[in-house]
């Protein structure tokens, strides 16, 4: 069956997770710089990044055509491609992959929208179990007051208008991120995320990230896949 | 009207009511006649009155264009084709199927989440993790199950088609023969057993499709007026034939057209 689960490929799998504005993506950015200085095979992948997908989900947003349901079943396809393509091969090979966003933004968000927890977890059944999943853990007021400055227009999904929550975009997005907080606080457990307190300075989070990358890395994985044969 | 059933959970956000239309799933492997049948009870049901909405794999809005897109470039992975799939179905079962059937349509669908089963099933996953996935669908009013006695005379119905065999269809992702022929057949056995096997599992009405496009059409013709009948008796087909009736072999006579044709009802 294509269930990969616990994974026994020699390769490692380092994902990053979080709110908007948790700051996430410059932490894992900056761990992909220091990877690939050591020497270590290092392959990035990120969410709603399938050349498959990308135009529907594109043309969805667009013209409005999701409810939550196939909003998650599109997102799980786009997922599935990234697995077959970006996650699993680099795996196989003895690389190290970087995720931005994994299941768990799904399992966040789409039960934020409404979707059953249980359904959405047995739909990503397939994906390969992190080495590590961070997750970088803003309170809600700092990481709207973040997203706030650097994207001043919020689009239709990702402030949850479609939810009717509110009328208000700024009002909508608050209640929705609260809502994604809240799943991923029951998630450290459910899946023993690693928690990153996400209010520390980057340099901060940067050197726990490092140290704790660190402890599972191989000095053979540099080998593997650079050596010729 | 009729109460909402649903195979597994049902779709968030979704009114739970009860309907007045009539959900009829039309299955079978590739090449079986599917199409050609469900355009016949389409004619037949609204020359007798009756609203009719046919739907089908990949025809939905908002994933229709990706998956027809992702076949033609032959890399569509495993998993990633069947959520493909799982998204156009959702989207056809909350924007077509479900308001139609609010609406007191027929909603004639050829295929249904059994196709999707068994071809996923064929390509090696996991056959609870597909069922649970697909939980969100209605439980139909009836299946009928067209089935050809060999795979070898689907192989002849698909060339005598004039499309020839399709790159999916054969199963050419399967690596199961040298050419189109061996790997069709190989895979066409392959989604047979699969729906013999669901046969029980979800009541499938067997309809023997070997036989000529009229005595099938008027097998269909009989049992869909029986599956919708239970309650309505809008349908004159379904009261015995008097002896000044043709018989129901020639019985395909589309009387008043109804314009149903755009039934994007809701």
């Amino acid at each position: 069956m294509i269930s990969y689960g616990h994974h026994r490929y020699p390769g490692q799998l380092f994902v990053v997770e979080g709110t908007d504005g948790s700051g996430k993506s410059t932490q894992l950015a900056l761990l992909h710089q220091w990877l690939k200085a050591e020497g270590y095979p290092v392959f990035f992948s990120e969410w709603n990044s399938s050349p498959l997908v990308k135009d529907t989900t594109r043309r969805a947003k667009k013209r409005r055509l999701f409810t939550p349901t196939t909003f998650s079943l599109l997102h799980a396809t786009d997922f599935a491609d990234r697995t077959e393509r970006n996650i699993i091969p680099p795996l196989k090979a003895g690389a190290i992959v970087l995720a931005d966003r994994y299941i768990y933004t799904a399992f966040a968000r789409d039960v934020a929208r409404g979707c059953d927890r249980a359904w959405v977890r047995e739909t990503y059944k397939f994906a390969v179990k992190p080495t590590v999943a961070f997750f970088f853990r803003a309170p809600l007021d700092v990481a709207i007051e973040r997203i706030a400055s650097a994207r001043p227009n919020l689009k239709f999904y990702e402030a949850g208008m479609d939810m009717d929550w509110s009328d208000d975009e700024e009002e909508s997005f608050k209640i929705f991120q609260g809502k994604i907080l809240d799943e991923y606080d029951h998630m450290v457990n459910e899946f023993g995320l690693t928690a990153i307190d996400a209010t520390q300075s980057i340099r901060v989070q940067q050197r726990q990230m490092r140290e704790i990358v660190g402890r599972h890395l191989k000095e053979k994985m540099k080998e593997k896949v650079l050596l010729p044969k | 009207m009729k109460e909402m059933k649903f195979y597994g959970t049902a779709i968030p956000g979704l009114d739970i009511e009860p309907y007045s239309g009539k959900l009829i799933v039309i299955e079978g492997t590739d090449g079986v006649g599917r199409s050609t049948h469900v355009a016949l009870l389409r004619t037949w049901l609204e020359s007798s009155g009756q609203a009719v909405l046919d739907t089908g794999m990949t025809r939905s809005v908002l994933a229709g264009r990706g998956i027809k897109n992702a076949r033609a470039g032959h890399t569509l992975g495993r998993l990633t084709m069947q959520l493909y799939y799982a998204t156009d179905f959702a989207d056809r079962l909350e924007n077509q199927m479900l308001p139609a059937l609010r609406a007191g349509f027929v909603v004639l669908t050829d295929r249904y989440i059994y196709s999707a089963i068994a071809r996923a099933v064929v390509r090696g996953a996991d056959p609870e993790w597909v069922r649970r996935i697909y939980g969100m669908a209605l439980v139909p009013d009836a299946v009928f199950y067209l089935r050809v006695r060999s795979t070898e005379e689907l192989a002849g119905r698909v060339l005598a088609s004039g499309r020839g065999f399709d790159y999916w269809e054969s199963g050419m992702d399967l690596g199961l023969g040298d050419d189109y022929y061996d790997s069709f057949i190989a895979y066409q056995k392959l989604l047979l057993r699969e729906f013999d096997r669901m046969k029980g599992e979800y009541g499938f009405h067997e309809i023997d499709a070997s036989r000529t496009v009229r005595r099938v059409a008027a097998d269909l013709r009989r049992s869909v007026a029986r599956a919708i009948d239970d309650e309505s008796t809008a349908l004159p087909h379904v009261r015995e034939k008097s002896k000044t009736e043709p018989e129901e072999d020639d019985a395909i006579k589309p009387a008043i057209k109804t314009g149903s044709d755009k039934a994007k009802a809701g």
